[in-house]
């Protein structure tokens, strides 16, 4: 969904809407209204909403197990998210996905930590033998470092010049394994080695986190060849659910210096925040509950089973 | 006389002239080593741009062609060895076998993966094994596999022209394999069971793949059904011919060439005729190809089965000793000998 900077509104909206919709989320779950387990995106929404505003129509995202932010800064339907989340036939993927496994127009996502990157440089391959010029943005985790299929992808994806922009979002911790003792050496040097240009940043501002993407984007899209952005985050919320071995205190930390809400809040008129904020609450509480109000599937036959 | 090797070549070259989105991927592929069993001979010369040789990647690759074929090609991968498709299970199980049906049918994926299974060249342990039994059952992801009869390059053409995703398992020994002709065929009938030849690409449920079935022209009615694919459909027939000749004990063939998702009919119509089925393969014994033949026949004949074994290689890896190897795997003596046991 294209955003324009010149609206620091438009990001704030973006922004509150991936929030609102993932403490629905979190808040909801106990209630049993949900399937399976989620994956909350709380804290990285400026990450999604920076990047994904330079999404063109023509371009394609593939993302992972943590994906609502991405499919709502895409321009995917809150309502629809909601529904696949609690198995509707209404639902992305008329309830057969759940949390992980969305398809949309051109959004695609998968629960295989690293599986997706070899998926996402053939899509990108695809469209440029073709005569396109898309941007293929796959977004990966600091967990996703320790995969050997997305070594395979970036060798690849650079030998056959694939318009991939990887997207890596560390938030410093693999369900509850901090980096620190499951990433060895440099995370830009995994893609220069492979002689992908690697960018990095640490910031969760919306502001900061747009302008590098749009760099790169404009490069993968010009050249047709990869590129890979580093955005060192924090996740302010569990792996899922109540699966947080962090301690409170280092979570509030991360809460009052980082979180891209409150950034993004200060550049915009406290009148127009809190309206924008009603606007979003209301929108998303809409969404819950007529998603909860619609009919869930019934099974049919799984093509090519019944031979 | 055309070999399977070169009907699947032939069949590679056509496809690639017909429809420009279909691409080759593997390793090793260019012109003049044409792969390692040569399968892809000529094609990188014939098409330069759409002969993609790589590194040796068989999980990037394989979901490269996923995505290739989710965005409107029509990949083609050869795994050099079957033995390492197990690199790129996850890829074939959780993504290519998955897309169409997680993503609500909204997409789809004409992906043939193809590779060379089986032993008896002394490549050892792990470039020797029929490993397709591990991917037998898997949702969404149909299984071929051509023999020595028909037209296998015929069956490969199809599988390029689906949209799912198709694994496409080929035995080295099967490639040096002349097709028969009629008259080398004179002593045997032979019936081609087509479900749908004439499918149209894409048909969900429906299957262009053929059995077949072989009974001894003239002879007395079999009391044995013998159940094969690949190389030993091949051994079977070998089998068949001398158990009439030398030992008058009189079989019918039943040969599949697709393995899953799949119909037990073809073995029905002929075990309701024999009474016994013996189901041969060159995989390991235990949890094998052979156990779901069995059990499904046995579940739809119940005591009008009289009996029921399989023959498989031994549950054990495969030397690359020759003697030892022969021990291992089921050769034409050992479906003989246990066809012999049985009637």
């Amino acid at each position: 969904m294209t955003i324009s900077v010149q609206d620091p509104s438009a990001f704030y909206r973006a922004l509150c809407r991936i929030r609102s919709f993932e403490e629905t989320v979190l808040e909801n779950f106990p209630k049993g209204v949900f399937f399976g387990t989620t994956h909350t995106y709380i804290g990285q929404e400026a990450n999604a909403v920076g990047v994904l505003a330079h999404c063109q129509p023509q371009d394609i995202v593939f993302s992972n197990h943590r994906c609502h932010g991405h499919f709502l800064a895409y321009g995917g339907d809150p309502h629809a998210l909601f529904a696949e989340l609690m198995g509707k036939s209404t639902g992305v993927c008329g309830g057969r996905g759940g949390s992980q496994h969305l398809q949309w127009k051109n959004f695609y996502s998968n629960g295989i930590q690293g599986g997706i990157t070899p998926v996402a440089t053939g899509m990108a391959l695809a469209e440029r033998l073709q005569g396109h010029s898309p941007v293929v943005f796959t977004f990966i985790g600091d967990g996703t470092l320790g995969e050997g299929a997305l070594y395979e992808s970036l060798n690849l994806a650079s030998l056959w010049h694939a318009p991939v922009l990887f997207v890596l979002e560390n938030n410093r911790i693999a369900q509850t394994t901090p980096v620190d003792i499951a990433v060895a050496g440099n995370m830009a040097a995994r893609f220069s080695a492979f002689g992908i240009p690697a960018q990095e940043l640490d910031s969760s501002d919306v502001l900061e986190i747009y302008p590098l993407a749009g760099k790169l984007v404009d490069e993968v899209r010009e050249t047709q060849t990869p590129r890979a952005l580093i955005l060192h985050t924090c996740r302010f919320g569990p792996h899922s659910k109540g699966d947080d071995t962090r301690s409170e205190e280092a979570i509030e930390r991360m809460k009052t210096q980082r979180d891209p809400l409150h950034l993004q809040a200060a550049r915009v008129n406290d009148e127009q925040s809190i309206q924008i904020r009603s606007e979003i609450s209301a929108e998303i509480a809409a969404a819950f509950q007529a998603a909860l109000a619609d009919p869930f599937p019934v099974i049919h036959a799984v093509a090519g089973s019944s031979i | 006389m055309t070999t399977v090797l070169e009907s699947l070549n032939h069949a590679l070259h056509t496809a690639m002239q017909a429809d420009p989105g279909v691409y080759l991927l593997g390793e090793d592929l260019l012109d003049p080593y044409g792969g390692a069993f040569k399968v892809a001979r000529g094609l990188s010369t014939a098409f330069p741009d759409r002969v993609l040789t790589s590194p040796i990647s068989e999980a990037g690759l394989v979901g490269l062609a996923s995505g290739m074929a989710l965005r409107g090609l029509r990949p083609v991968v050869e795994i050099m060895f079957g033995d390492f498709l197990t690199l790129s299970a996850d890829q074939l199980i959780n993504h290519a076998a998955k897309f169409r049906w997680m993503y609500n049918d909204r997409v789809r994926v004409p992906l043939v993966v193809r590779t060379p299974m089986g032993g008896r060249r002394g490549y050892g342990p792990t470039h020797s094994q029929s490993l397709e039994k591990h991917f037998l059952g898997t949702p969404g992801l149909r299984v071929l596999a051509p023999c020595d009869l028909g037209d296998p390059g015929l069956l490969l053409r199809q599988a390029i022209l689906e949209d799912d995703p198709v694994l496409f398992i080929e035995n080295k020994l099967l490639y040096l394999c002349r097709i028969p002709s009629g008259k080398d065929l004179a002593d045997l009938e032979l019936t081609t069971l087509n479900p749908d030849s004439a499918a149209a690409p894409g048909l969900d449920a429906q299957t262009y793949a053929p059995a077949y079935t072989l009974r001894m022209r003239g002879a007395p009615p079999a009391r044995l059904t013998l159940v094969a694919y690949g190389y030993m459909a091949h051994l079977a027939r070998q089998a068949m011919v001398q158990l009439a000749y030398e030992n008058e004990i009189f079989t019918e063939l039943v040969i599949l060439t697709q393995l899953a998702p799949f119909t037990i009919q073809p073995v029905l119509d002929s075990v309701q005729q024999t009474g016994r089925v013996l189901a041969i393969e060159e995989g390991s014994l235990s949890m094998g190809w052979g156990a779901e033949i069995v059990a499904r026949v046995a579940a739809a004949l119940g005591p009008r089965l009289l009996a029921s074994q399989r023959l498989a290689a031994l549950d054990s890896a495969i030397p690359a000793s020759g003697p030892l190897e022969a021990e291992t795997l089921p050769d034409t003596a050992a479906i003989i000998q246990a066809a012999k046991k049985m009637v």
